[in-house]
């Protein structure tokens, strides 16, 4: 089952077109890693995934409903749907806990008691159930993206959308992030990654998308990507970026 | 110079019949505090409104906005305190012009509705310039979580912003206490309305600007006093840009 289609989705900055007829799908409990070169249009294309961008043609749909549809309550959808920023974007006058708590109390409407539950419950999976009062500014970048992830997953989504998770970071601390996806997507969570971390993808991936100038230059099955890429730009990208 | 200095001044009785020159001073001390706490207060919540507006995903929202600031920005105040006083009771039907002419204290409801449109437009430009220097992922992350737009400005935006502009601010309260100063060009006897009647009753007009300035002084050293309180009070830790928690 398709939990993320993706139609024909083009979009314009103006004059400048930055997606250009993209089409795919995610199936329930997939996980696609998106990558190409900067300026490609991935980051784009996956904000477009919640409605954080507007795109001007085609359509998606998440779990069945269109975000196109006037009939979509578009903040419902999107409290279902994960989303992780390359910065972070934790709020920074809250304290973790309510970072997590807000979601659950101003849109899912659990009462405080049970909010906090989930919310401890997640920073003790993610390892800093000891950080629950500090404030984002006290944390480490990896620290601060564990707890963003976890307050995406505070909502109980149907899906996750990782925005290049790990490209903020400090080199020692991608893999306690990755580690937490991984974990993720091994439980089966439906996620949709921008990424550069071709370990990941090998790892866990089902798919990988590679994206240059704004079109889907290939959306293939992770054996036939990292085996035998068929675009000659995909092949220059994975060259640049494998080497070491 | 020939002056002749008489401190004593203040405990005489002051022509009006009322009281003394003490109690006339601080008849007019409590109209500039209310004057410019009415307008202050008006300002703020206007101003943010109006700011908020301004930064709405909604480009005829968002003129809208510009366009009052524009117009209360542009004008000065003295000018804008005229046309309410003035101009505004010959503009509305002749019924409603005579009940404004006729409301009592009308100078005052002037003065502080005058000085928080104008200071409001001020303000609004503050909170815009505050919301817009957050990072633009702030917005996503709250829309991203479910919030509706106000939710994502109550929660998300708008704690951010403040703390932001509390220097700011601090400026435009004080500039709101010492602007009240116009309002004795339409009548209203406050502070400095009162040394000016003083010195024209007495002629002991050192006497009367030193007492005004001590009393503008205090006032605004109490404003600066607060707002540096507040400023500490909502400091977030690790947090530079608001305050200086980590400093």
């Amino acid at each position: 089952m398709a939990m993320i289609e993706i139609r024909n989705v083009s979009k314009w900055y103006g004059e400048f077109n930055v997606l250009k007829d993209c089409s795919t799908t995610v199936d329930k409990g997939q996980v696609v890693v998106v990558c190409g070169p900067s300026g490609s249009g991935k980051s784009t294309l996956i904000k477009c995934v919640n409605a954080l961008e507007p795109f001007q043609q085609g359509d998606i749909t998440v779990n069945g409903q269109s975000l196109c549809d006037p009939a979509t309550n578009l903040p419902k959808l999107r409290a279902h749907i994960g989303m992780v920023f390359q910065n972070f974007e934790l709020f920074p006058h809250m304290r973790v806990l309510d970072n997590l708590n807000l979601g659950q109390t101003k849109v899912l409407k659990r009462d405080r008691a049970t909010a906090r539950d989930r919310s401890l419950e997640l920073l003790k999976r993610v390892g800093l159930e000891a950080h629950a009062q500090k404030y984002p500014g006290e944390l480490s970048g990896g620290q601060q993206q564990r707890v963003a992830i976890a307050r995406a997953l505070a909502m109980d989504p149907i899906a996750m959308l990782f925005d290049e998770p790990t490209s903020a970071l400090d080199p020692e601390m991608i893999n306690e992030v990755l580690d937490v996806m991984v974990a993720l997507a091994k439980e089966g969570m439906t996620m949709m990654v921008v990424t550069h971390e071709m370990g990941f993808a090998r790892q866990v991936a089902h798919r990988v998308i590679f994206m240059d100038e704004g079109s889907i230059v290939e959306d293939t099955s992770k054996e036939e990507f990292f085996g035998s890429p068929r675009s000659e730009r995909a092949q220059q990208f994975l060259s640049k970026i494998l080497h070491h | 110079m020939n002056y002749n200095w008489n401190w004593a001044i203040f405990f005489e009785m002051s022509p009006e019949g009322t009281g003394t020159y003490l109690d006339t001073f601080f008849w007019g001390l409590g109209w500039t505090i209310s004057t410019s706490m009415l307008a202050w207060s008006m300002a703020l919540a206007l101003g943010t409104v109006v700011g908020v507006l301004r930064t709405t995903p909604y480009p005829w929202v968002v003129r809208l906005g510009d366009a009052y600031v524009e117009l209360f920005r542009n004008v000065p105040l003295i000018v804008q305190m005229f046309l309410w006083y003035f101009v505004l009771p010959e503009l509305v039907p002749k019924a409603a012009g005579d009940w404004l002419k006729q409301l009592p204290n009308a100078s005052f409801y002037n003065a502080f509705i005058a000085l928080g449109f104008y200071t409001s437009a001020r303000v609004a430009e503050q909170v815009r310039a505050g919301i817009q220097s957050l990072p633009r992922g702030q917005r996503m992350a709250g829309t991203a979580i479910g919030l509706t737009l106000p939710q994502t400005y109550g929660y998300v935006l708008l704690p951010m912003a403040f703390r932001i502009i509390v220097p700011p601010l601090t400026s435009e309260f004080m500039n709101t206490v010492k602007n009240s100063a116009v309002g004795l060009t339409i009548g209203l006897l406050e502070l400095t309305g009162r040394a000016r009647a003083m010195q024209e009753f007495s002629f002991q007009v050192f006497e009367a600007f030193t007492a005004a300035t001590i009393a503008y002084v205090m006032i605004t050293i109490t404003i600066v006093l607060t707002m540096r309180w507040l400023e500490r009070r909502v400091a977030i830790p690790g947090f530079i840009a608001a305050g200086n928690a980590t400093r």
